[in-house]
């Protein structure tokens, strides 16, 4: 899996090692059972504390992206979230209006955002209409 | 509630006339990297030296695994592994005899790991020490105070003289021994990069007191810079959530702490303000303990200092 981070950046490292995690699997990047590098491999591969590695990893353990099995390491669920469905489109919800938010201050039409929406779901290769609950799709 | 592995007290110190440090409180748990930062002449290595007991405070107390600084003993000491600025190393032996003169002194020493670093480093065993330069002289004291397995890491400056291969292999080499032992670390340094990497808590000394005392995330977190350029003779904001605000060719940069929505739409409604973003810790340390201008707000600063000492321990 594929693991970069920008160290200038002023975002927390812990939370960038989190993104860079959802997001490889957003991408189809990184299958799922998946095993995740140590904490001192992927501390050392990055050139930061073992502690942020340690951070990242409760994080994702804790939205249901990782399972820590003891002795073995981290491995990748697979599935989206663990988190009540209720609560995972509030969040959503959440997400989208950040963004919109940012967007509107930016001077983006409604328009605009739509259509950049789309393009990012293509990125991802999103197929339109596909449920959205990993565990239901997998093949 | 862990007992902190390092703890000052409302420690002063002043030499003749000049008062170095005016009352330092701050604590460093276990497992933490702390990184003291300042200006030069800020008291940094001041502090270090008081934690080791090279030098008595005036005023206050240090103490290191709850001992007082100045009532170290020999088991303290060897729990303890210190860099000092100058590199103090025996000036008749060679990098071989300084090896294994540390080895004999620490019951859990590495000497795999100490001569692989210094091989990777370039330097020789029958290398004599006052032959070394600065930087090797650097890398030589940094191994030997690693390869110690100490559960307390204190550095000044480890990173100054090293180049810059030399500094990130520098960083893996704490990396390594943070991951294998959960070593507690105490450094100054100028190289915020480096900071930012390896940091986790950071302390701004500034006129002998700390002026920030905060998790790197939380200070991430919480703290916005942005430019302002007012419209129509706005008011420069001001109050519990600017931090400071420093007057640029057109505007003014602000730092912002908690910034809250209403703030935000203010500024936006009275002047052009551009996206807000965490600033790095360059930006920051500049911001805040860069040169007087007009608009310093000191008092502000005291809640980023409040906030962890509420949060943290």
């Amino acid at each position: 899996m594929l693991i970069r981070i920008d160290a200038t950046s002023a975002e927390p490292l812990f939370e960038q090692v989190v993104f860079a995690v959802k997001s490889a699997v957003a991408r189809g990047a990184a299958e799922p059972g998946e095993k995740l590098p140590s904490v001192r491999e992927l501390a050392r591969d990055l050139g930061i504390n073992p502690n942020t590695v340690v951070r990242a990893y409760e994080v994702l353990e804790r939205d249901g992206v990782i399972v820590r099995r003891q002795g073995a390491g981290c491995f990748l669920t697979g599935s989206g979230s663990d988190l009540a469905a209720t609560e995972r489109r509030r969040q959503l919800q959440e997400l989208l209006l950040r963004a919109a938010t940012e967007a509107f201050h930016l001077g983006f039409t409604a328009a605009d955002i739509e259509k950049a929406l789309r393009q990012c779901l293509d990125q991802l290769e999103f197929a339109p209409n596909e449920a959205k609950d990993p565990k239901e799709k997998k093949a | 509630m862990n007992d902190p592995v390092v703890a000052f007290a409302g420690v002063q110190r002043w030499f003749g006339p000049h008062v170095v440090l005016r009352g330092l409180d701050f604590r460093v748990a276990k497992g933490q990297v702390y990184a003291l930062l300042g200006r030069n002449g800020a008291g940094k290595s001041t502090a270090l030296r008081i934690l080791l007991g090279f030098l008595a405070p005036h005023r206050g107390r240090a103490t290191v695994f709850g001992v007082d600084s100045t009532s170290l003993g020999p088991s303290e000491r060897a729990r303890i592994g210190y860099v000092g600025e100058e590199h103090r190393l025996y000036p008749t032996m060679t990098v071989g005899g300084a090896v294994a003169f540390e080895r004999g002194t620490r019951p859990g020493f590495r000497s795999d790991f100490a001569q692989a670093v210094l091989q990777r480093a370039g330097l020789r065993q029958n290398q004599l020490v006052p032959r070394l330069s600065r930087g090797q002289r650097a890398t030589l004291s940094l191994v030997l105070a690693v390869a110690g397995q100490p559960d307390l890491l204190v550095c000044d400056d480890p990173a100054l003289g090293l180049d810059v291969v030399m500094r990130r292999e520098f960083l893996d080499v704490l990396i390594d021994l943070l991951a294998d032992t959960g070593c507690t670390v105490l450094f100054s340094s100028h190289f915020l990069a480096d900071v930012e990497r390896i940091a986790d808590h950071v302390g701004f000394l500034h006129d002998g007191a700390l002026v920030v005392d905060a998790p790197l995330a939380e200070i991430q977190q919480r703290v916005l810079r942005t430019t302002w350029s007012p419209r129509g003779g706005a008011a420069v904001p001001s109050g519990p959530h600017v931090l400071r605000a420093t007057p640029r060719l057109s505007g003014h940069e602000l730092l912002l702490l908690d910034a809250p929505p209403a703030l935000l739409a203010q500024l936006r409604a009275t002047g052009d303000l551009l996206p807000p973003a965490p600033p790095s810790l360059e930006e920051l340390f500049v911001g805040l303990l860069g040169p007087e201008r007009p608009g310093i707000l000191a008092e502000p600063m005291d809640s980023l200092r409040a906030a962890s000492a509420a949060g943290g321990s």
